[in-house]
């Protein structure tokens, strides 16, 4: 086997983490950004490679410092972890080059290489949750994540990105102090750290308070993370008061990262214990998930600031990806884990949208964008691409996630859910029309009758990533094989 | 805290003592390999030899002797040494952070593997105090612009 053949499970974290530094010692905005950008696409290289191996070999298994499991810290990469890296390495790889011109706008110069340093931080840390097998590094990468994450939603110029970085960072400090509690109980009833060892060793502990407590701190803290409602209370602001690139990146990649490691621990490392079931939380789940589904589209129709609408539209798709994990069959599991990965896209196109309006208007409030449609073209009919997307309609990737989804829910028997499904589609309908009417069927105001497009180095990366959404709505064979083989092996684990 | 400059007790002490803060700050650093100590600990002790130096002799004086271009560096080398370390490893044919094939006898290359990345961790923490010391004893002059002291040229 070749070096990076070898290696490939940890390369693909060390490269962003030991490339930040060096946007440091480069300081220069335009050097920093070609550097990250180099990085990323390196990055993505390897994430792609990852997937490979992975799927043609199975798990990968990585002793850091030759320790072996459970005494040292082991990387193991299945299915679903190569699927989240591709996720976080392939967003970064088309965010950078997005970034440049958004973050000249946005951000005083003096600040870039920061920006850039972090987000590398920000991507290592993600990749580095998504190929650990060991509780306590998980913690790490999640703090190495999340710090990062602070910075960039407070780093613009808006004085309320401050306010709203600052309620991250309590609340997610929160979720991540809940989560060390957790994983400190596991420790001190099995001794061990280790993802796998925990599985085989937790079942015999399984009805002791401890381990149930354990699980509560663990979920809620990773339910804060993750923006489970009603633990989403840091998204909305976080998300619209962040700099318009670091918003596109963040949406697309910190909740399905964080969503993984909640699979990740429930399916794993609570594997052989099947938690849903043996502690009745399944019903409880569902019922979150729906009211999310419901409660994020609902107050997203109330929304004038559209990155605001757009963030609580994320809260109601964190509800389908967790209705998908918690229904309990592979179709549903892959309907779950297919939408991390589509919702990423949409998201991010839609977000890359927001960011193209904002460096030609300076706004993102509804009342702003009229007549969108005659002065920005592109930049609206990518709205409206990426709209379609989210309510779900046929040949694009909310669609195919709809089908699993619904599929699964059918499968189970549960066919109230599947209506629900289809009736939170028609929310999103109300939410993408109002745009949409705002920005062709208003007349502009006095002023603004010409029309300027946005530049295309912001262009190209949105219709890149919406070519993605139609791609892979259209032809969902790569996505829809990776997700189901992920999710029969998750609920095999468990069986 | 330029009042401070003025007290000749408080001058003559920390002169004296400040050698000695860095000397146990060395000794917690290189002796952590056979003793309690290590890169973290001894980090926070070399820079409190210099927070004290800042507090008596006031930012100015701090900046002039560590330029804030300093310790940026050496923030940015710990890391690097650290995650150096690691690709070294693999390079020399074992897995990241594999100190053994580092010496002769997998003992040796564990020992110089831990000295290395202790140094790593030491520079960065050191560096990382002084920073966020900077930044806080500088926000009332420099408020204007508050990531001055990380971003700027003379804080």
């Amino acid at each position: 086997m070749s070096f990076i053949e070898t290696h490939i499970s940890v390369l693909v974290v060390i490269v962003p983490l030991i490339a930040a530094p060096f946007c440091i010692l480069l300081r220069n905005s335009v050097t920093a950004w070609a550097w990250a950008t180099v990085v990323c696409l390196v990055t993505m290289a390897l994430a792609v490679q990852l997937l490979q191996q992975v799927w043609l070999g199975g798990t990968i298994s990585y002793d850091l410092g030759n320790w072996p499991g459970p005494w040292g810290i082991v990387y193991r990469v299945d299915e679903l972890g190569a699927f989240v890296v591709l996720i976080v390495a392939a967003l970064a790889a088309i965010v950078l080059p997005y970034a440049k011109t958004s973050i000249e706008r946005e951000i005083p110069k003096e600040r870039h290489y920061l920006v850039y340093c972090m987000l590398l931080l920000c991507i290592a840390g993600l990749l580095g949750m998504a190929v650990t097998s060991d509780a306590f590094n998980l913690f790490v990468f999640l703090e190495i994540s999340s710090l990062a994450t602070y910075v960039l939603v407070g780093i613009g110029q808006d004085r309320r990105a401050l306010t709203a970085a600052l309620r991250y960072l309590i609340l997610g400090t929160l979720g991540a102090t809940f989560y060390v509690i957790g994983i400190g109980m596991l420790y001190q009833m099995t001794g061990s750290l280790n993802m796998t060892d925990l599985a085989t060793l937790l079942p015999a502990v399984q009805d002791t308070r401890t381990v149930h407590a354990a699980l509560a701190f663990i979920v809620v803290g990773f339910g804060l993370k993750l923006a489970m409602f009603p633990l989403h209370f840091w998204l909305p602001n976080a998300y619209t008061f962040a700099p318009s690139a670091v918003t596109v990146f963040l949406a697309a990649t910190a909740t399905k990262v964080a969503i993984y490691s909640l699979i990740r621990l429930i399916f794993t490392v609570f594997g052989d214990i099947e938690p849903l079931e043996t502690y009745n939380l399944r019903f409880a789940v569902i019922i979150l998930a729906v009211a999310g589904m419901f409660a994020g589209s609902l107050m997203a129709i109330f929304q004038t600031n559209i990155k605001r609408m757009l963030a609580y539209s994320s809260v109601a798709q964190v509800g389908y990806m967790i209705l998908g994990i918690s229904i309990g069959n592979a179709l549903a599991m892959a309907g779950g884990i297919i939408h991390m990965f589509n919702h990423a896209l949409m998201k991010g196109a839609l977000f890359m949208v927001m960011g193209c309006v904002m460096y030609m208007l300076g706004s993102v409030k509804l009342e702003d964008m009229a007549g969108l449609g005659k002065r920005m073209p592109f930049t609206a009919a990518a709205f409206v691409a990426g709209g379609f997307s989210l309510i779900g309609v046929p040949l694009t990737v909310g669609f195919v996630s709809k089908f699993y989804l619904v599929q699964g829910a059918l499968l189970a028997g549960w066919w109230p859910i599947a209506l629900l499904i289809m009736l939170s589609s028609l929310l999103a309908i109300i939410y993408v029309w109002r745009v949409v009417e705002m920005m062709y069927f208003r007349s502009p105001a006095i002023g603004h009758g010409q029309m300027t497009e946005a530049p295309m180095t912001l262009l190209i990366p949105t219709y890149v990533l919406l070519a993605a959404v139609f791609w892979f709505g259209i032809d969902a064979t790569f996505t829809g094989d990776l997700a189901m083989a992920a999710a029969e092996s998750l609920l095999g684990g468990s069986k | 805290m330029t009042g401070m400059r003025r007290k000749i007790v408080l001058r003559v002490v920390s002169k004296l003592l400040i050698p000695f803060i860095l000397l146990f700050g060395l000794y917690v650093q290189w002796h952590g390999d056979f003793g309690p100590g290590g890169g973290f600990q001894a980090g926070v002790i070399f820079a409190a030899g210099f927070v004290l130096y800042g507090l008596i002799f006031g930012l100015g004086t701090l900046r002039e002797a560590l330029p804030s271009w300093l310790t940026r560096v050496v923030l940015v080398l710990g890391v690097l040494l650290y995650a150096g370390v690691g690709v070294v490893t693999m390079l020399m044919g074992g897995n990241f952070l594999g100190y053994n094939v580092l010496g002769a006898t997998p003992q040796g290359g564990q020992h110089i593997g831990i000295v290395l990345i202790e140094f790593g961790v030491g520079m960065t923490v050191f560096a990382a105090v002084m920073t966020i010391f900077c930044a806080f004893a500088g926000r009332a002059a420099a408020d204007v612009n508050p990531v001055d002291d990380i971003g700027g040229d003379n804080g």
